[in-house]
This record gives C-alpha cells, sequence and structure tokens, in this order.
C-alpha cells in the first residue's frame, strides 16, 4: 500500500502521457498504413500546434484559441504532404523519408526563429489545467481527463473507418495502395484526409500534453513524436487499436522508470522496446504479416 | 555409386495451409539436361527456390553430389498444419542460406531478370566472381590481391566472349535488349562457376528466332563448362528440343516424367495442360 | 589517358592542395573563419562519406551516424586527457578511473575500434531489418548509445554529463586534411575493390546478390562496421576541434544534417559528399551568417534578418534539394581527373560511371 501510493503519481502521469502519446501515435500509424512512410515531421507539427497556442493566445482568448489551433495545424498537416510528400509519389520510399526529415528540420528551425530559441510558456488552459486531488494525489484535471477523452476519439475514428465511405476507402488504400487507385479511389484525397485527421488529433494531444508540460521549444516534439511512432510499431503499425494500447504501455512503463530513478535511461528503454520488437515480433501487436515475393 | 547431381527427397513446401509442393522427387544425373514443366501456379518457381535455399521445404530433403544441402521436416505451427508424409523422416535441419549453396556450386537464373541495375555488363559478371574469391576485406581494399583482381577481369572478359556480350560490356545491364538481359543473367551464373546450373525460364520473353538461338545455345555451355542443367520452360519446342527427361508439374505435385516422347504421350500431362473436361 | 598519367595529376593536385593550404596557414591569422570553417568541412566531409558507403552504396538507410561519433568521440577524450588534468575534469568523480593517457593518433585509431565495436554488436540484430524499420532501429540506437554514456554510474569512465576536456588536439588545418584524407581515400579503396563491388549489388537486388554467393549478413555487417569505425574516427577528430565534448550535442538532429549533406552531395557519390560538406558548412556557418543579423539599408531595416533566419533559409534550400534536384550535385557521378581531362580520349573505356 505504502509502494502504491508513492508510484500512484508516476502511474498516473504515465497513463495521461500515454494518451497523449497515443494521440500521436495514430496520425504515426494511419499515415504508414497507406503511404508505408514514417512521418518524422509529425512530432514537428505536434511542436507547431503547441506554438500556435501560444503565440494565439496572447492575442486571443482562450476558446477562440482553442479551434483556430485546429483549424491551423490541420493547414499545416495537408500542407506538408501537398508540398512534401505529394510530388514524390512515384519516387523510392528512401527519397520520401528524406523529405520528411527535412520537413522536420525546417519546421524546427523555422520554429528556432519564431521563438528565439527560448522556451515559451504555454498558456493555461481553464478547467482542465486545475489543480485537483484524486486519490490523495495532487495533480492537474488534465490527468484524468486524458484517457477518456482518447478512448472516446478513439472510438469515433474507428467508427469513421468501419462505417464511412471515406474510412472505406482508407482501409481499401491501406490494404493496396495500386488496386484502390484503379477501383476509382481518389487517392489523393484519401491521403490528405489521413494527414487531416492525424493534425487533428496532434493538435488534441498538443492541448492535453502541453498543460502538463508547458515549455514548449523548437524540439519538443521530436521525443513525444518518436515515442508515438514506437508506440505505432509496438502495437502493429497500421492498427489504431494497437497503437493506442502501445501508446499507454510505452507511458507508463516511461514514467515507472521515472518513479525508479533511472530518468536517464527512460528514452532509452522506449528504444530498447522498438528494437526488441523489431526483431521478435516485426508485426508488433496487431500488425498483419507481409511477404515478399521471389 | 549413382551419379546423380542432385536430389530431390520428399520435398513439400506448404505456406500455411496452401500446398505448393507436395511430396516432389527428382533426380538429375550428372551432364543431363532436365527440364521442369507443368503450368501455371504448379510451383516449378517454389521447388527452385527450395533447392536455391530461398525458403527451407517444410519437409523433405535436398541432395547435392551425393552430400545432403537442404534438411528440414515440420516444426513449431506447421507440425498442425502438415498434412503430408514421410515427416519423421528427416530429422535433421539443413537451411543453408542461398549464397552457401551458390557457394557449394549450384547457380540460377530468375523467371523475371535480376540484374544488378546500376551496373554494366561488365561489373555484373565482375559481382559473380566474388563468391570464390581468396583475398580478404584488408588485402582487397588496400588493392594487395592484384593478381586475383586480375585474373577475375580476365575471366570475366573470356565468360562476355563465349556468350557473344563482347559488343556490350561497358553498357548499362538493364539498357540491354530482353534477349541479351537473359544472356547477360545465364552468363552471371556461369561466373559463380557452378558444376549444376538452374535455368528459370530462360526463353520467357523472346521470339521464335531467338529460342532457337537460345537451345544451341543451352547445349553448347553444357559441354563448354561441363555443366548439369536443371531448367523450368514453357516454351515446348525448345523444351522438348534439348532435354534429355522432363519432370511435370501440377497442382505441385509430380504427374509424369521421362524422356520427351514419354510425356507428350502421356494422358495425364494432356489433361492438365488442357483442363479436364468432364471425368466427375 | 593512362593510369600512371592520371596518379602522377592526382598527386600532384592533392600536393597542390596541401601547399595551398599550408600558404593559408603561414600568412592568415589563425583565428581566422576560413580555418575553422574548413577544419569542420573536413571532418563533416569525412562522415558523410562513411554514411554514404552505407546508405548510397550498400543500399542500408541507417541513421546510426551520430551515435558512433560520440562513441568515437568520447573513446578518444578519455584515453588521451593528461593524467594531470584528470582530477580537475573527473572532478565529480574523484579523478575518473582511468589513470593514463595515450598518444592522440593512438586514440585516434582506437575511437575508430570503439565504434566498429559498437557497430558489430549493434548490427547482429538490426541488420536483419528492411528499409525504414532499420533506419529507426539505429535512429533508436544511437539514442541508447548517447543516454549510457550520460549515465551517471559511468561517470568515472565517461564523467557523466559532464563536458571532457583538456585532452591535447593537433590545431593544424593540414591535420584534419591529412587525416580525414586518408580515410576517404580508404573508404575509395574499399568500394573500387571486389568488397566494393558486392556492396552494390546487394543495395541493387538483394535476392540476385544472395543469389551471386554473397552472403547478405557477413556483407552488410562489413559495411556497418567499418562506415561506423571512420564515423568513430571523425568523431574524435570533432572533439579534438572543438576541444571539449559533451554527449549531449550527437542528437539524432546531428545525424539528419549529415542525411541531408549527403543528399545534397548526391546518394551514391564520394566527391558529391566531400564538395556538400565543405559547401554546407562554409555557407551555414560563414557565409549565410549575415542572415542572422540585422542590417540596416539606409534607414530602412532589412525585413526578416535575425537570430536564426540563416536556418530557416537553409532548411528551405535544402527542401528544394530535395524534392526538385533529387539526384543532388552529382547523382551517382564521381569527379575525377580522367573525367574532366580525358572525356574524349576515354570515353569508350569508361563507360560505366559516365553512363547513368
Amino acid at each position: 500500500m505504502d509502494w502504491l501510493s508513492r508510484n500512484l503519481p508516476y502511474l498516473m502521469a504515465g497513463i495521461s502521457v500515454g494518451g497523449q502519446y497515443a494521440l500521436i501515435a495514430i496520425g504515426y500509424t494511419m499515415v504508414y498504413g497507406i503511404l508505408r512512410l514514417i512521418n518524422f515531421a509529425h512530432g514537428d507539427i505536434f511542436m507547431c500546434a503547441g506554438l500556435i497556442m501560444v503565440y494565439a493566445s496572447t492575442v486571443l482568448p482562450i476558446y477562440v484559441c482553442i479551434p483556430l489551433v485546429i483549424v491551423a495545424t490541420v493547414l499545416i498537416g495537408f500542407l506538408v504532404e501537398r508540398v512534401a510528400y505529394k510530388p514524390l509519389r512515384s519516387a523510392p520510399r528512401m527519397s520520401v523519408m528524406i523529405s520528411a526529415i527535412g520537413v522536420s528540420y525546417l519546421l524546427q528551425n523555422l520554429a528556432l526563429y519564431i521563438t528565439g530559441g527560448l522556451a515559451q510558456q504555454y498558456p493555461t488552459i481553464p478547467w482542465i489545467s486545475d489543480v485537483i486531488t484524486v486519490f490523495g494525489v495532487t495533480t492537474k484535471r488534465v490527468t484524468v481527463i486524458t484517457p477518456p477523452l482518447v478512448i472516446l476519439l478513439v472510438i469515433g475514428l474507428v467508427f469513421l473507418i468501419k462505417k464511412t465511405k471515406i474510412g472505406m476507402a482508407m482501409r481499401a488504400a491501406s490494404k493496396d495502395f495500386e488496386t484502390s487507385q484503379l477501383m476509382g479511389i481518389k487517392i489523393n484525397s484519401v491521403i490528405s484526409f489521413t494527414f487531416i485527421i492525424g493534425s487533428f488529433l496532434a493538435a488534441v494531444g498538443s492541448f492535453l500534453f502541453f498543460s502538463n508540460y508547458t515549455g514548449v521549444t523548437p524540439t519538443v516534439g521530436a521525443m513525444p513524436g518518436l515515442k508515438a511512432f514506437v508506440a505505432a510499431v509496438f502495437g502493429g503499425i497500421g492498427s489504431i487499436p494497437g497503437a493506442v494500447i502501445g501508446a499507454f504501455l510505452i507511458g507508463i512503463v516511461e514514467n515507472i522508470i521515472k518513479g525508479l530513478g533511472w530518468t536517464t535511461f527512460s528514452d532509452a528503454f522506449t528504444f530498447a522496446l522498438l528494437i526488441i520488437v523489431l526483431i521478435f515480433k516485426p508485426t508488433g501487436l496487431f500488425g498483419e504479416a507481409a511477404a515478399d515475393k521471389v | 555409386m549413382s551419379d546423380n547431381v542432385l536430389k530431390v527427397e520428399h520435398v513439400t513446401m506448404q505456406f500455411g495451409g496452401v500446398v505448393a509442393v507436395d511430396d516432389l522427387n527428382l533426380e538429375v544425373n550428372r551432364g543431363e539436361i532436365v527440364s521442369l514443366i507443368g503450368p501455371n501456379g504448379a510451383g516449378k518457381t517454389t521447388a527452385f527456390n527450395v533447392i536455391t535455399g530461398v525458403y527451407p521445404p517444410t519437409n523433405g530433403a535436398v541432395s547435392f553430389e551425393g552430400k545432403k544441402i537442404v534438411e528440414n521436416h515440420p516444426r513449431g505451427k506447421m507440425k498442425k498444419l502438415y498434412t503430408g508424409e514421410h515427416a519423421g523422416d528427416y530429422m535433421k535441419t539443413l537451411m543453408p542460406t542461398p549464397d552457401k549453396i551458390t557457394k557449394l556450386g549450384i547457380a540460377r537464373t530468375f523467371q523475371n531478370i535480376r540484374l544488378f541495375k546500376s551496373q554494366t555488363v561488365f561489373e555484373n559478371i565482375l559481382i559473380a566472381e566474388h563468391v570464390r574469391r581468396t583475398s580478404n576485406l584488408f588485402t582487397a581494399t588496400l588493392h594487395l590481391n592484384g593478381a586475383e583482381e586480375k585474373a577475375m577481369r580476365d575471366e570475366a572478359d573470356r565468360l562476355l566472349g563465349i556468350l557473344g556480350l563482347n559488343d556490350v560490356r561497358d553498357e548499362l545491364a538493364t539498357s540491354l535488349p530482353y534477349g541479351k538481359q537473359r544472356r547477360l543473367e545465364i552468363a552471371r551464373a556461369l561466373a559463380t562457376k557452378p558444376s549444376l546450373l538452374l535455368l528459370d525460364e530462360p526463353a520467357a520473353g523472346m521470339n521464335p528466332q531467338e529460342t532457337v538461338e537460345l537451345t544451341d545455345f543451352i547445349g553448347q555451355i553444357r559441354d563448354d563448362f561441363n555443366l548439369t542443367i536443371f531448367m523450368i520452360e514453357h516454351h515446348m519446342d525448345l523444351v522438348m528440343e534439348i532435354s534429355e527427361r522432363i519432370y511435370v508439374l501440377d497442382f505441385g505435385r509430380l504427374i509424369s516424367h521421362g524422356t520427351p516422347e514419354v510425356v507428350q504421350n502421356d494422358p495425364k500431362v494432356i489433361s492438365a495442360y488442357l483442363g479436364v473436361q468432364e471425368d466427375e | 589517358m593512362s593510369r600512371k598519367t592520371e596518379t602522377v595529376i592526382n598527386v600532384v593536385l592533392i600536393g597542390a592542395l596541401l601547399l595551398v593550404l599550408f600558404i593559408l596557414e603561414q600568412t592568415l591569422p589563425s583565428t581566422h573563419m576560413i580555418f575553422t570553417v574548413l577544419k569542420k568541412g573536413a571532418i563533416y566531409a569525412l562522415v558523410a562519406v562513411s554514411m554514404n558507403l552505407l546508405n548510397g552504396f550498400t543500399g542500408l538507410f541507417s541513421l546510426g551516424q551520430a551515435g558512433f561519433m560520440l562513441v568515437g568521440a568520447y573513446t578518444y577524450g578519455v584515453l588521451t586527457i593528461p593524467v594531470a588534468d584528470r582530477a580537475n575534469v573527473y572532478m565529480y568523480f574523484n579523478g575518473g578511473l582511468i589513470q593514463f593517457a595515450l598518444h592522440p593518433i593512438i586514440a585516434i585509431v582506437l575511437a575508430g575500434v570503439m565504434a566498429g565495436i559498437f557497430a558489430y554488436l549493434i548490427g547482429l540484430p538490426v541488420l536483419r531489418l528492411k528499409s525504414d524499420y532499420l533506419a529507426i532501429a539505429t535512429l533508436g540506437f544511437a539514442e541508447i548509445i548517447r543516454a549510457i554514456f550520460q549515465w551517471d554510474k559511468l561517470g568515472p569512465i565517461t564523467n557523466g554529463s559532464n563536458l571532457l576536456r583538456s585532452y591535447p588536439s593537433y590545431k593544424s588545418l593540414l591535420f584534419y586534411f591529412i587525416a580525414s584524407g586518408v580515410c576517404i581515400a580508404l573508404i575509395v579503396m574499399l568500394i573500387n575493390s571486389t568488397y566494393g563491388r558486392a556492396f552494390k549489388a546487394i543495395r541493387d537486388d538483394e535476392v540476385a546478390a544472395e543469389a551471386m554467393g554473397i552472403n547478405l549478413a557477413h556483407h552488410k555487417q562489413i559495411a556497418f562496421v567499418v562506415s561506423s569505425f571512420f564515423a568513430g574516427v571523425s568523431g574524435a577528430l570533432l572533439a579534438m576541434y572543438q576541444t571539449s565534448v559533451q554527449a549531449a550535442m550527437f542528437k539524432s538532429a546531428m545525424t539528419y544534417e549529415i542525411l541531408l549533406i549527403v543528399v545534397i552531395g548526391g546518394i551514391g557519390s564520394i566527391t558529391g559528399s566531400c564538395i556538400s560538406s565543405f559547401l554546407f558548412i562554409i555557407l551555414s556557418e560563414w557565409v549565410l551568417r549575415f542572415l542572422d543579423s540585422e542590417m540596416y539599408i539606409g534607414d530602412v531595416r532589412v525585413p526578416l534578418l535575425r537570430s536564426g533566419f540563416r536556418k530557416v533559409v537553409f532548411a528551405v534550400i535544402i527542401m528544394i534539394i530535395v524534392l526538385f534536384f533529387r539526384k543532388g550535385i552529382m547523382g551517382t557521378n564521381e569527379f575525377s581527373v580522367r573525367r574532366i581531362f580525358g572525356r574524349s580520349a576515354d570515353k569508350k573505356a569508361k563507360g560505366g560511371s559516365a553512363n547513368e
């Protein structure tokens, strides 16, 4: 019991940050599912959402900022795809990946230029930033509302993918890119839509994440981004429930490691997990196996 | 001692519940030209892939020059899924990677030509000679293996001469016309100094004129290089003319084998190719 | 043109280059910017070529370069800090565990060896992975390496997350050029050997390469270890150039920069990587510096110019190259004496690289 009360804060922080990773991870897993591209810039889009909020909140009230940030982030995600990935549709996979790294480099440097390299203080979003006490642990409300909110969004997303026409098109495109094109699916709008959803969830993730970790720096998106990607691989790339479970797991274990006093290794753990998964079960928990034809 | 160069015993290749090759037995004797024929999807290339180590068979063994080179039995999940017999006969596990098998002296070509596309014709051959090197990383990097390097280049030029590819020596491999690309694939396989050559549809995509040339050419290289040749081919004129023996696969099963005359008149072969009409 | 004249011309050109550098060093003040950028350019050229060996010539998309540079830099620093200075450098760790100092040249070689050993161990599991999974796994390992080197339990050896400093370093520009040049020459010789041909075969078609008797695991491992060896050496040179080193600087952003240098130069071109390294460093550290400071024309302040703008312009240029000039400066071609002087005479004799 003593152990529990000592570790409960870490566990709760873990669940909460895991939920935030989950929202980013979905963006990775959906893009990879369709384009077979690790969208290295996704973490930076998440960072942009944070920065836009910082600057918007200086001139506008928060309730205007929130929808504005969502729209702006979605727009950035959409533009990144159109400008940096679409022209390379028929290029080798390596070129697209390099382009993604280039976009990440550009967004980070742009942020560096705008912020002057100083960490920006994220505004306090009322209600979700309120301090509350749960099971004798003092925390912000965001910690508690993250998990249900994530689950709600995931249910909505799964519904969208399973039941709507565009969802069906997305599933078809991720099964077989070329054939789905032949079947008359407008592949470019499917891809744009995928980026829009991914960016939307990243924007929502940013509200939650930065309410807890309030310093926004140009490279702040890199680590959560990579961790979310690992979560996506762990869950089986292309699988949304897989990404969510992976993200919660990584968030929790990472915080337990911090609680044990091994903070130096909390990031390394994520990558160790990635490598173990890639070696022993490259398809992840829920992924489908793909075979190479000789 | 029997003089078979290649012996395939009870080889079954099962992908999940799908049986691609079912209890295949065959032998190829020294100096022979033997063909493996059958309708599309009969499992011919799968058989080649098992022989060359691309994937281990679910069950069975392959011997080369009287020595077992591949052997496997159903394991793990396949234990339950395996539907064939002879599962207990091959309890050893031999699963060499394709390069090991090439080193032993089995070379192959591919159905869908796989040349090194950014390399010239000459370099394609040189790459294949890498397998017989005696130099190591250090002597090769420091260029202390001058004699070997020269021997490799001379041998590559000799091969190009024999195969009539001298005039395109420094062209990019992929810029060659189709027929020459096939020829280069054979030249490249020969550069590994094999005693058994596996040809996967060497005449695919060739016009009649080129096919006639190929027929002569296969006979010629067999004699010049002391080879045994085992090939998959759809082109019946070619097959009937140069094969000493023929194996026929259908749905992964061997349905007939023998001399071209025997196979040609086998009703089972005819129905496999034409499709069975009634025959409940 | 015969091979002999080509060699002679090459030797003369290299001699002339070294002479020019020597004269520069004798005439200009040693604090001149040109020395900073040329030294750093030479170091980046080496690490870019080492990355090109993997990504361009063997077709292994690896993003671990910064990690191996870190191993090299630390190996160099740890092994060469004079015993007398150790108490000061390792002030939080009672002067550290190691109480000897090696000759810098020996330490540089050991830096490479150490990086090679790390690469061998990492390569065993990860080299089986394909394209982007390999990229992300090597990126991950680089992060793990960084975490390990910053771990305070290893502080007696690595000095934890504190700076390593006070180790000896060569000041001469010539040293950096010769060291980097020798290493790059070795990589070129490897690429031109039978092993290099095998690497290119793996890049072009793994299945066919294996069928031609090339042991994939073995050859990938060689390319990975050799590439990391030279990344380690370049890390040691970088440590030397900076006179102090800290694990925190070897982030994935550093690998990205090196990758972008390789892309700008042309994936699969050694000379391309070299040219683009110098170009990258000269532009980013020198020529484009003015973009970072406010400027007035008359009384009007030029818009946009302020700290950080340089990197934005730079990133935009990179994106333009990535999107519209995908072959980079050199494509897969090489810049050579033969290509310039011997073009017409040797057109037939060297169709290979000229053809692409």
